[in-house]
């Protein structure tokens, strides 16, 4: 085991990055003009980052396995964007938000980094709005924020529900702009099969073209994983279907370390699973958290007449809801972080007061929020006594010009008006916090590899607060990996152009094809999806919401044995050499069949409940997560020998200079 | 429930291509049509059949990937949904369902139901953005207040998912809507007037190019829109073209 160093700069807090600006090397115009870089995914991470790069004047690639780069997954992002903006005044300041970042992560995240992540958020508002992203506005022209989970004040700037869509077409407005200058090639319907070192530095990609099906090679001075997370290793999650880890884990085995594989985020405010056929599951967003009330019946004879369908919630009288997360957080009630509100979710179901068929769902009512913004509304339009329908009218239409999306959404999918009768969810896997290992400049351990967005690990520690993954891609792309990236490259300059007509494209190219034709070898019996469920559902099982020694040993078995059955017996048909989607899948679950292997070794091996790990042997005495400080505040970074179980541990030390370690509370 | 399925299957875009007819069983009410077409492609896979190709990604109405045209109309029966959000719910047992790719000159089929919409990214390479750098020295977000209702349209029109319903639904296949749209988000903004006149005459222009039809205003495309993009951003369209190319 070595120690990682993280190459946070000396010096205050708040003065680091400045310092680290100034001092890193930088490439002059003419230069950039002769260094090629590649950007692997559109996303919000890689979009900003590919537009800025080209702009600076490199020569960028960019590849997305979408027909466009603006159907990359962040385009789902609902809620919003974090900035400590303190537009409200509400006393709000860089400081806090990353005081905020870090308490919400459970202090396993890199001070250095979350402080910049803050330093550099109001720039993102200022950058997008040049750009044209519409977000929501007061009557008075200037721009409106809303609450989010886990803090106090409110610095979400939103675009109705559809924020992550707009920050995303900015995104892609800016690489049109450099597309239209000849600075980006953009590669879609191409996916990234594996990385290519040259004398131990990331020189280029293999990838498949998904039309054609053939393999190409790409070079460049430096290759940026912006591919997004691994959450679909849970085959149910709210991620798009072709969200994959084949990207960062190709790296991996390459030799970039892979960190914290085991923090990943349930999201609490889902649509719950319906059936056996159920492809995806499709969030709700966290926003709701600001008007929604969540409860279970307080009496379980009551819960149970729902699940029959002989009772329903409207019937229930006040005195008989549980509104548990405003009992057990008073201080933060329903906009308690996603990882304690998952888990008070799941406690409650376990205990019998489950609402849906399943038993397997919480309610999440607008009731009382309609009522208080139809009589303020009424008030404002000079009806001091309004009768209730007329409150409910009028509040129903403040709740649709907030949620309207939302509400539409839900009702297309469960065929129930939310606006009637209280809406159902239940958490579901939406984000990874863990990814690969990068250091301050964002890059891997693999020199000239670099990880921008959901694919690094470095912001969020175990837990990620709502709105802050929307700001850390724009932060990646837009302000630090361009700087960051030049300090490295400034040794290119004499370079010249890669070559991919070498040993080292050769053996890469022929290992990519070699393992597409060990797919087609297998013409076993069962379909690629066959074995994405039946992992998701071990991963859920046994590494979910909820944790213990027994059942992770038991997974590691499971997956091993899954994997090797995979091998012999997937059966993908068709072709190479045109479209094919079963092949696509096949690659893809080939590599989550290795991921969660080492996803359930890093669960086991960390001995302690922090965020969103959370291990049923270390709680407290009311069941919350039991972090230790003492023997576990590290960042465990896996570099890959062999199997994924024979990970070797490295660990980087996270030191905690201007927050004191507490344990976290939200009563 | 029960169904019939008529696909259009074509191994690539040379090609001529042809329907074929399907059953399948055990479908729920409550699954979305695309995981209505997942069992299908399960049971394909089963039987050694090669797979419906068809585009989609999100699955929750907003990547804008899922295409096909259902009985005839694009992303079927059901209004404001894309085909991902359809749900079986709307068909009945025993119905016949015949599902095509979305028909355009200017979308050439790759295989069975997956279209090439490059076109779309093409017309927005050609001005949908505004030049501004990403320097992040940028003035105060706040420093230009903007009305709300001008805000609130530019964001309506931004929401357009770029799926190509509106092509589809167009007896001339046109693609006014949706560069109308990308237009419109910009030219409601004061950030966007200083470009608009070279915008919109280079995105018209490449429309032109991309080979789709003229708008006759048979107003099929907003009724098919997922996204309900109004008529009124084509209005303000042909506006602003007019407008640049008096001013030359």
């Amino acid at each position: 085991m070595t120690v990682l160093d993280s190459k946070v700069p000396e010096g205050p807090i708040e003065k680091k990055w400045t310092k680290h600006k100034n001092e890193i090397n930088l490439v002059n115009p003419a230069n950039k003009r002769n260094i090629d870089i590649i950007v692997v995914g559109t996303g919000l991470a890689g979009g900003s980052c590919a537009a800025t790069l080209a702009e600076l004047g490199y020569n960028v690639k960019t590849f997305c396995f979408q027909d466009s780069p603006r159907r990359a997954h962040s385009i789902a992002a609902q809620g919003g964007i974090n900035a400590s903006k303190n537009y409200q005044g509400d006393g709000d300041s860089d400081y806090r938000l990353f005081y905020d970042t870090v308490k919400g992560g459970d202090y396993r995240s890199r001070e250095g980094n979350v402080y910049r992540l803050a330093e550099v958020s109001s720039n993102i508002i200022d950058q997008c709005v040049a750009q044209g992203v519409p977000f929501a506005r007061e009557y008075g022209g200037l721009l409106d924020n809303r609450s989010f989970g886990g803090v106090l004040v409110s610095r979400t700037f939103y675009a109705k529900g559809q924020t992550g869509q707009q920050l995303l077409l900015g995104a892609y407005s800016a690489m049109n702009r450099q597309i239209n200058r000849g600075k980006i090639q953009s590669f879609t319907r191409h996916e990234m099969m594996d990385l290519v070192l040259v004398d131990g530095k990331a020189r280029g990609i293999i990838a498949r073209d998904l039309i054609s099906g053939e393999i190409e090679r790409h070079s460049a001075h430096a290759v940026v994983l912006a591919s997004g997370g691994y959450g679909n290793v849970f085959y149910l999650s709210t991620n798009a279907m072709g969200s994959n880890v084949t990207a960062a884990w190709r790296a991996h085995k390459k030799g970039a370390f892979f960190a914290n594989p085991c923090f990943t985020q349930i999201h609490p405010t889902c649509i719950p699973v319906s059936g056996d056929l159920q492809s995806k599951l499709t969030l709700m967003s966290e926003s709701l958290r600001n008007d929604g009330r969540i409860w279970v019946p307080k009496h379980s004879k009551d819960a149970e007449a729902i699940r029959e369908g002989k009772l329903k919630p409207t019937e229930l009288g006040e005195e008989d809801r549980d509104y548990y997360l405003e009992r057990r957080y008073p201080a933060f009630g329903n906009l308690v972080p996603r990882d304690v509100a998952s888990r008070a979710a799941k406690e409650r179901c376990d205990e019998g007061y489950g609402v849906n068929k399943t038993g397997q769902a919480v309610y999440l009512d607008f009731k009382a929020a309609i009522e208080r913004y139809g009589k303020e509304k009424a008030f404002i339009s000079g009806h001091k006594k309004p009768g209730k329908e007329e409150i409910i009218k009028l509040g129903e239409e403040v709740i649709e010009s907030k949620y309207g999306n939302l509400f539409e959404m839900y009702e297309k999918i469960t065929d129930q008006n939310p606006y009637k009768t209280p809406m159902m969810i239940f958490p579901a896997v939406h984000y990874t916090m863990g990814g690969l290992w990068v250091d301050y400049n964002l890059m891997t351990t693999i020199p000239g590899c670099y990880a921008t967005g959901e694919a690094n690990f470095s912001d969020h520690g175990a837990n990620r607060l709502g709105a802050s993954a929307l700001m850390q891609g724009l932060a990646d792309g837009y302000f630090v990996l361009p700087y960051t990236i030049g300090d490295y490259l400034s040794d290119d300059i004499r370079t010249g152009s890669i070559s991919t007509d070498t040993e080292e494209f050769e053996k890469a190219e022929k290992e990519v094809k070699e393992r597409v034709q060990k797919l087609f070898a297998a013409k076993g019996k069962n379909p690629v999806d066959y074995y994405h469920k039946k992992l998701g559902k071990i991963m859920w099982d046994k590494c979910g919401m909820s944790r213990n020694i027994k059942d992770l040993k038991e997974a590691l078995e499971e997956i091993k044995e899954l994997r090797d059955d995979f091998w012999a017996n997937v059966k993908v048909t068709g072709k190479e050499g045109t479209k094919n989607s079963e092949l696509e899948k096949a690659g893809r679950v080939a590599d989550f069949l290795e991921l969660g292997e080492l996803f359930a070794k890093d669960a086991l091996e960390r001995n302690e409940s922090c965020g969103g790990h959370f291990r049923e042997e270390y709680q407290t005495e009311d069941g919350e997560a039991l972090r230790d400080d003492e023997n576990y505040r590290f960042v465990s970074a896996w570099e890959f020998v062999g199997n994924p179980r024979d990970a070797k541990l490295h660990k980087e030390e996270l030191i905690f200079e201007n927050i004191e370690l507490k344990t976290r509370s939200y009563k | 429930m029960k169904l019939n399925l008529k696909i259009w299957r074509q191994e690539d875009a040379k090609d001529k291509g042809g329907f074929q007819n399907y059953k399948v069983d055990g479908i729920d009410g409550d699954m979305s049509f695309l995981e209505m077409l997942d069992v299908l492609n399960n049971t394909l896979v089963e039987e050694g059949v090669d797979p419906v190709e068809f585009d989609h990604d999100c699955r929750e109405g907003i990547c804008g990937s899922c295409s096909l045209q259902i009985n005839g109309e694009p992303h079927g029966p059901d209004r404001r949904v894309t085909t991902c959000q359809l749900h079986m719910r709307k068909f009945k047992d025993g119905d016949d369902i015949v599902i095509e790719p979305f028909r355009a000159t200017a979308f050439p089929v790759i295989k069975d139901l997956v279209i090439d919409r490059s076109a779309f990214d093409r017309i927005q390479h050609a001005g949908g953005y505004i030049s501004v750098n990403t320097s992040g020295n940028t003035q105060d977000a706040n420093s230009i207040p903007i009305e709300k209702d001008n805000a609130d349209d530019s964001f309506y029109a931004a929401t357009c998912i770029g799926c190509g319903a509106c092509v589809a639904a167009c007896k001339n296949a046109s693609a006014m809507l949706f560069t109308a749209a990308k237009v419109s988000q910009f030219a409601l903004l004061p950030q966007g007037e200083v470009e608009a006149h070279e915008r919109v005459l280079s995105m018209v222009n490449q429309m032109d190019k991309e080979g789709f039809g003229n708008c006759t205003n048979t107003g099929a495309c907003e009724i098919e829109c997922p996204k309900g993009i109004s008529l009124e951003n084509i209005a303000r369209l042909n506006r602003e073209y007019l407008g640049a190319s008096f001013s030359g």
